[in-house]
């Protein structure tokens, strides 16, 4: 008996799904035996992990706020993703929606109406579009690998932001700290559940993943974006623009990731510091794969990815760990998702040799 | 500026291109076989924080660097098993390494912020590093140094004289034909892949242990990318390559020098001048894939693409 690796006619529809959750269980497999070498008690560190944030109404909300970002950014690089277009610079243009959105709310700190949070969210949104722009035109016009100028524009925005909280944006009663003047009520996000920090942008979260959903399965838009990344040569042929795909999909991502920005400074944070998110616009790329580029299947990995952070919080509290662990566990589950995608693409098979190696 | 700190600014020139120059060549080889490694930050990362805790445990700089080339070459065995063998998309993969990368070296580094750790010794070559001006700027230098100038020398050599060198131009080439004349594809890129591997592990070797003698989370800040850049920017030839890491090491120092000039420089804010690398990134991919030799880019053929040989 040998084994032996056969490619499937096609892709097993039904492994695509289940793949996900024994990348899952192979993570927690994983994370078992880390903690264990770490000298930590695995079974503990696991439950502080993975289940005791699930079990309080306070732990959930939570979840929510930090699910939301990575939907929208996750659910925006998907779309390009499935059309062979590498946005990795969601945490730049990010960034530089909450510096747009935010500037608005300073410019109108103090005053009051309700047009300040609508403005804030559409110059969040444009801040995200112009700054992944860059890379589009750079792509479209001179082919530029829009991974590595998307990822320098990361670098370039952290440094901008970090330039205005420390310089011309400072609190002047902050006592010299590094941030802006808190954003007064007119330009906050409204909490959607009392006692908690849940805000409005949770529902927009899913509001964009269904609207996605939609585009990619009903429109001749959606149909366009999925054949120029699997049949390039297909797509020109029935007269697709692979350049205007191209630009949608970064302006896309580009303005989802801006307006998750805002809403970051404008909900949880509720002013500009120099550091906005653990990373987020990275983790939504692992958030796109998890959820097999589907914006439904997104709103499940988004879910499961902010457990990684608050799990990995409360890890830190509770048992000690140090918060890297999150980092590590990240990287691992998309690692096993990349490694048991083998089993949709190619089947093992037990082949009989005995026949062969018989005297002739 | 007096004569003997113009030497100085140039001495700390090597040093910023040093690991750029590591690297980058270890990804041009890569490269040149058919594959795309985005995971050089997180090689660089692992690398860097291995050589700081090896030479803090033994005291030997030299099993430092050793155990960073090791781990280098094993954060790209994982790279190699996911898309070799089992046909992992290549950029997703590169990602899932870097993101595993800037995890893994926090979590091992967690205890070894703040240590000290003794700055790799400057080899001393008798005769040459007492000569003026030359001395100090050439022939004053740590291991390291010296080995990414022979690497550079050693890549080019075996890429274009060598039989081994033209069996992996080929494979990057066209796999296909590679493989029906009998050459092993999957093999060929995972040696080369390996090497990268052990390239990008030294070279964050050479920024903990040398560069800034140190370890801090995410210490390498996008120097992988800046090397993946350079590969592009060198149109995939090892001396072009060397030439891009000076000119990238030239421009982070001269923004070092520029924020340090007191004041700022020309009223810039610090962060203006710190995006520079950055910038001049975009930049100069933008003028290259512009400019009148766009033609002449001779990227291999086959980069990124995954293979299997059919059963």
């Amino acid at each position: 008996m040998s084994l032996r690796i056969e490619a499937r006619p096609e892709i097993d529809r039904r492994l695509l799904y289940v793949t996900p959750l024994l990348a899952v269980a192979l993570t927690v497999l994983a994370g078992f035996f880390i903690f264990l070498l770490m000298g930590y008690n695995p079974f503990a560190a696991l439950y502080h992990f993975f289940v005791s944030p699930l079990t309080s109404l306070y732990g959930l909300s939570e979840l929510a706020v930090k699910a939301a970002p990575l939907i929208m950014i996750g659910v925006g690089l998907a779309m390009g993703f499935r059309a062979n277009v590498w946005n990795i610079g969601a945490e730049g243009q990010l960034t530089v929606g909450a510096i747009a959105g935010g500037g608005i709310a300073l410019a109108f700190w103090g005053q009051e109406g309700a047009w300040i949070l609508p403005l804030m969210c559409l110059a969040g949104i444009l801040g995200g579009m112009a700054y992944a722009a860059i890379p589009a035109f750079l792509k479209t016009r001179l082919d530029v690998n829009e991974i590595l100028t998307s990822l320098m524009l990361t670098y370039v925005a952290t440094l901008l932001l970090s330039m205005l909280v420390y310089g011309p944006w400072r609190d002047p009663d902050g006592f010299g700290f590094p941030q802006s003047r808190l954003f007064t009520d007119s330009a906050l996000l409204p909490v959607i559940l009392e006692g908690t920090r849940l805000h409005l942008g949770a529902a927009v979260a899913l509001f964009v993943a269904v609207a996605a959903w939609v585009v990619m399965t009903r429109t001749v838009i959606g149909f366009q974006i999925k054949v120029v990344g699997q049949a390039p040569a297909a797509a020109a042929y029935a007269g697709f623009h692979r350049k205007r795909v191209i630009w949608l999909c970064l302006l896309t991502s580009g303005g989802l990731a801006g307006l998750a920005g805002l809403f970051e400074t404008a909900g949880p944070i509720g002013q500009l510091i120099p550091v906005l998110t653990p990373g987020y616009g990275f983790t939504a790329i692992i958030v796109a794969f998890l959820g097999r580029l589907h914006p439904l299947g997104i709103i499940a990995s988004g879910i499961l990815m902010a457990l990684s952070y608050i799990g990995g919080e409360n890890a830190q509290v509770e048992v000690g760990l140090p918060q890297a662990v999150t980092g590590v566990f990240q990287g691992l589950l998309l690692f096993f998702l990349l490694a048991t995608d083998f089993l949709t693409k190619y089947r093992v098979r037990y082949v009989s040799t005995r026949r062969e190696v018989a005297p002739a | 500026m007096t004569f003997d700190s113009t030497v100085l600014i140039l001495v700390t020139v090597i040093g910023a291109a040093t690991p750029l120059l590591f690297a980058a060549l270890g990804e041009l080889v890569v490269e040149r076989s058919g594959v795309l490694n985005l995971g050089i930050e997180g090689m660089m990362l692992v690398g860097a924080v291995t050589a700081f805790a090896v030479t803090v445990a033994t005291a030997s700089a030299a099993l430092g660097i050793l155990a960073a080339a090791i781990a280098g070459a094993l954060m790209a065995l994982a790279f190699g098993v996911l898309t070799l063998s089992l046909t992992a998309n290549q950029v997703a993969t590169g990602l899932a390494l870097t993101i595993f990368g800037i995890g893994l070296s926090a979590l091992v580094g967690s205890g070894f912020v703040g240590i000290p750790v003794e700055r790799l010794p400057r080899l001393q070559i008798p005769g040459l590093s007492d000569l003026p001006v030359l001395g100090p700027l050439l022939f004053n230098h740590d291991a390291l140094v010296y080995l990414s100038v022979l690497a550079t020398v050693g890549v080019a050599w075996f890429l274009v004289r060598t039989r081994p060198g033209m069996i992996l131009r080929a494979v990057g080439e066209s796999d296909v034909s590679a493989h029906s004349i009998g050459y092993d594809v999957i093999l060929v890129r995972y040696l080369a892949v390996l090497f990268g591997g052990v390239m990008a592990g030294l070279g964050g070797a050479f920024l903990s242990l040398s560069y800034t003698p140190m370890w801090a989370e995410e210490m390498t800040a996008g120097r992988g990318w800046i090397a993946l850049a350079l590969v592009v920017f060198s149109s995939w030839r090892p001396g072009r390559l060397f030439l891009g890491a000076y000119l990238f090491g030239g421009v982070t120092i001269l923004q070092l020098y520029a924020q340090g000039s007191g004041g700022g420089f020309l009223g810039l804010p610090a962060q203006v001048l710190s995006m520079m690398p950055y910038l001049a990134t975009i930049v100069v991919l933008a003028v290259i894939a512009g400019g009148p030799w766009k033609g002449r880019l001779d990227a291999p053929a086959c980069l990124g693409k995954p293979f299997r040989p059919a059963t």
